[in-house]
């Protein structure tokens, strides 16, 4: 495919809140079920081995008008669950046959219950993870929290789901990590060559599609990109970081890299790059996951930082990994985890000497002009700061 | 999320017999006395040589951190006392100034701005650098950001128990060994070695003893308001009532001095069929009976009370009384299972229920306490109360036929209460209790 159809392809599944690849998916076998789940993080692996699609949902974003949703929150609560709702209540996602409610935060978590009250039909859980970082405490916590998954889903599904789905599960999942590793790698190395706005849409159908499919797509992308020749600017290298859960409308990233700024890390769609290397494929695959998540797993707010001197180090590593010059702090308004985190993150980036800038947006934020400048602006101190 | 005191003052009732107003005085010293004793035993710990605790009221360990002889400090506490005292507001500020979000959690601004200015605490003693922070969760993710804020600050000892959430509505034994564990390989041996106190199970036990006394007596204070007329406000005076046990005192003998003082003094209201003691006194004609969800406002506590008793509105039960433990479902610590026992406390507090669980309890006040209705005062500071409060409402409603109603305000801070506002929902509230009630006998007479 060629780069152009690459990418719309995805940006055709970004655009379809209808989710209608999923009903397709579902369609062309009988029998078939797809789980959605929010962010940041639930172990996909499971889903997947029980011969179901796991589909990532990430709020209605600004291209649905937000109706019945907003009867359900006061104005001081983010924008997400309430475009979620939306999706739901109007039958966007009457082809999910359950979802997930992943620990991210009490939003989250009241709203796996709300999702009990309102679809009484489908499979809800809230999925907990440890906050425990040790083998034998939070490990068998967690390995006792994914069997009951396991157990559900094998019901659901009219089938067993044994070791051996979970271990090829595994497997499929460790290519897909490595190939959106290796697009994340190439775009930190020529971002001029995979813009952001292009790879957060590669990325995000991995949301939709099963992963076998996307990770073939990923890696057409890096090849197209590849063999393009796209000019290269004198833009400021930045992370992007606070995005881990409600989503910024694209709008807002290509605004932010048409101000200056070349995005060569980010937080979006954690889930795809969670698991920091291969997970384990030998041996029991749920203490493999459970292993994986507990001491080789990404940082995100919604995880407890043990030791104060470990605050603020992965976003640290990923300036200093990506080769980038500051960090553009995007947080949703009114998104706890990401703004009580910010002054810690912003006082580590402080010592380290690495400039940062910081605004607040929502999914359905329709102004970026202000953003716009502020990124600008930014992205010029960058350059003088480096020039000097 | 927290408790306290405002401490409402009697009015002089003539033509009362003194004994009992002897001993509302009495229940209402003992209290103030502890509090403030508590608030002193903090200021001069270091001096002493004794170390100092920091922890929140949802899944406090107290008789836990007796065993190892800390002062005991909660910061949820100190926020809300200083927002009593109207102290919160500038300290909210000064924490926005050195860069917190105006959208996160103003508890956590009110104790950082303290903090920033000199950590002066509500009775004007200054207050110690914790030398342990004993990190809960429960109930409540912002917790977990608030130590970590505080760790970074004063770098601190943290010890982190993590208490999974009741997301199907029920505890499973993995959540009690997990949390049980926790308690057994991170949470004990940090105390110990932060103290230099060596854990006695026996002793533990000892304190759990002495908790079940005072929960019963909690207990039969909260359901004294099934009575008609209900001799206490379950909300407003209820956060007078659950003071000590949701803070440093579970577990003491004060605390268990306190509640049975207290629950003598109400059972005597109950023979007297007397209504709730207000700060105007008591209330004398109970017009409506109301079940109310969320935290209160502590900015201005008193003049969002006035606004129901002044109409003869008392709340016969609330669910923030329970956000330091449900006791009135039948929940007690138990010394032959200490830590078990501990962590189910945890597990159960109010914030760590599901929706269902926390809807279906609301539901069941309505009917136990024949209330007209629930009433809502959504924070906006608070997501784990806040987020899905609209729901909540319908489905009351739907399930119990009675109305609901909404009100919004915060819970130190003084920018986010609107006493007009709030008002005037209050008053169309009772109207509407009125016309249903009308149309209910309506309906009576016209079959
Ligand atoms: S945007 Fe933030 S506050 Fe909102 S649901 Fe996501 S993590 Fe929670
Ligand atoms: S968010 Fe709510 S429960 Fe959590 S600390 Fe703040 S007031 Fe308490």
């Amino acid at each position: 495919m060629s780069l152009k159809e690459v990418v719309g392809r995805c940006e055709a599944l970004f655009e379809d809140l209808h989710f209608k690849s999923v009903r397709d998916w579902k369609a062309a076998a009988p029998g078939r079920k797809a789980i959605g789940f929010m962010p940041i993080y639930v172990p996909r692996e499971i889903i997947h081995a029980a011969g179901m699609l796991p589909v990532g949902i990430f709020g209605g974003g600004d291209q649905i008008e937000v109706i019945q949703g907003d009867a359900y929150y006061q104005s001081y609560i983010c924008r997400i669950p309430r475009s979620t709702i939306e999706l739901g209540v109007t039958g966007r996602l009457d082809g999910l046959d359950g979802m997930l409610f992943p620990s991210i935060c009490d939003v989250i978590r009241n709203l796996s219950g709300m999702w009990q009250i309102m679809f009484k039909d489908k499979y809800v859980r809230y999925f907990d993870v440890p906050q425990n970082f040790k083998d034998g405490v939070g490990g068998e916590y967690y390995v006792h929290e994914m069997e009951i998954l396991r157990d559900d889903l094998a019901k659901l599904a009219g089938r067993e789901v044994t070791d051996d789905d979970l271990r090829n599960s595994i497997r499929v999942y460790n290519d897909n990590r490595k190939a959106v590793r290796d697009l994340y790698a190439y775009r930190a190395q020529k971002p001029w060559q995979a813009p952001t706005s292009e790879v957060y849409l590669v990325v995000r159908a991995g949301m939709v599609l099963p992963p076998e499919e996307h990770t073939t797509l990923v890696r057409e992308y890096i090849a197209a990109a590849e063999s393009e020749n796209r000019p290269r600017r004198d833009n400021a290298r930045v992370v992007l970081t606070g995005s881990f859960c409600e989503q910024p409308p694209l709008g807002l990233i290509k605004s932010i890299e048409m101000a200056g700024c070349y995005i060569v890390d980010d937080d979006f769609h954690l889930v795809t790059r969670w698991h920091l290397q291969d997970v384990e494929v030998d041996g029991n695959p749920l203490w493999n996951l459970s292993k994986s998540f507990l001491h080789r797993s990404a940082d995100t707010p919604s995880k407890y930082t043990e030791r104060r001197e470990d605050k603020g180090r992965f976003l640290v590593e990923s300036v200093r990994k990506s080769g980038a010059e500051g960090v553009v702090f995007a947080a949703a308004s009114f998104c706890d985890p990401a703004l009580l985190e910010r002054p810690m993150l912003l006082e580590v980036l402080d010592k380290h000497g690495i400039p940062y800038t910081a605004f607040k947006f929502a999914e359905n934020t329709g102004q970026m002009a202000p953003i716009r400048e502020q990124a600008g602006t930014f992205a010029d101190s960058i350059k003088l700061w480096s020039a000097a | 999320m927290t408790t306290n005191q405002p401490t409402p003052k009697p009015a002089a009732q003539p033509g009362k017999p003194a004994a009992s107003q002897v001993q509302k005085e009495d229940a209402m010293w003992l209290q103030k006395e502890m509090i403030n004793k508590n608030y002193h035993d903090l200021a001069v710990a270091h001096d002493v040589g004794r170390k100092v605790s920091a922890t929140f009221v949802p899944g406090n360990l107290n008789e836990l951190l007796m065993c190892f002889d800390f002062a005991r400090s909660l910061p949820e506490t100190n926020a809300l006392q200083n927002g009593l005292r109207k102290k919160s507001g500038k300290m909210i500020m000064d924490a926005e100034r050195e860069g917190h979000s105006e959208d996160v959690c103003t508890y956590v601004k009110a104790d950082l701005g303290m903090m920033q200015a000199g950590q002066i605490g509500p009775t004007g003693e200054k207050l110690p650098v914790p030398d342990v922070l004993v990190l809960s969760y429960t109930g409540c993710f912002t917790f977990m950001k608030w130590f970590e804020l505080v760790r970074q600050k004063y770098d601190c000892e943290t010890t982190m128990l993590h208490v999974p959430y009741q997301g199907d509505g029920k505890i499973s034994e993995n959540m009690v060994q997990y949390v049980v564990k926790q308690l057994k390989e991170e949470v004990i041996p940090t105390l110990e070695r932060v103290s230099g106190v060596k854990f006695d199970i026996d002793r533990l036990r000892e304190y759990m003893k002495e908790s079940v006394n005072a929960e019963e007596d909690l207990v039969a204070v909260l359901q004294s308001a099934k009575n008609r007329p209900s001799p206490i406000d379950g909300y407003f005076g209820g956060v007078y009532y659950i003071g000590p046990m949701f803070t440093a005192f579970r577990g003491t003998p004060e605390a268990s001095k306190f509640y049975s003082v207290l629950r003598g003094e109400i059972e005597e209201r109950v023979r007297r069929k007397q209504g709730p003691i207000t700060p105007d006194g008591e209330m004398t004609e109970e017009k409506y009976r109301l079940v109310v969800e969320g935290p209160p406002n502590w900015t201005s506590f008193r003049d969002f009370w006035k606004m129901f008793y002044e109409d003869g509105a008392v709340v016969v039960a609330s669910t923030y009384s329970k956000v330091g433990g449900v006791y009135d479902f039948g929940f007690r610590h138990d010394a032959d299972h200490p830590l078990e026992s501990l962590a189910r406390y945890c597990l159960g507090c109010y914030t760590n229920l599901n929706f269902p669980q926390r809807i279906d309890m609301i539901c069941k006040y309505i009917d136990e306490y024949q209330a007209d209705g629930l009433l809502i005062n959504s924070i906006k500071s608070c997501n784990s109360f806040s987020a899905g409060q609209l729901l909540m409402l319908r489905e009351v409603e739907k399930r119990t036929g009675k109305p609901a109603a909404f009100v919004e305000s915060d819970l130190v801070d003084p920018r986010y209460f609107s006493a007009a506002n709030i008002k005037n929902r209050l008053e169309s509230y009772f109207q509407m209790i009125n016309q249903k009630r009308r149309a209910t006998a309506g309906a009576a007479t016209a079959h």
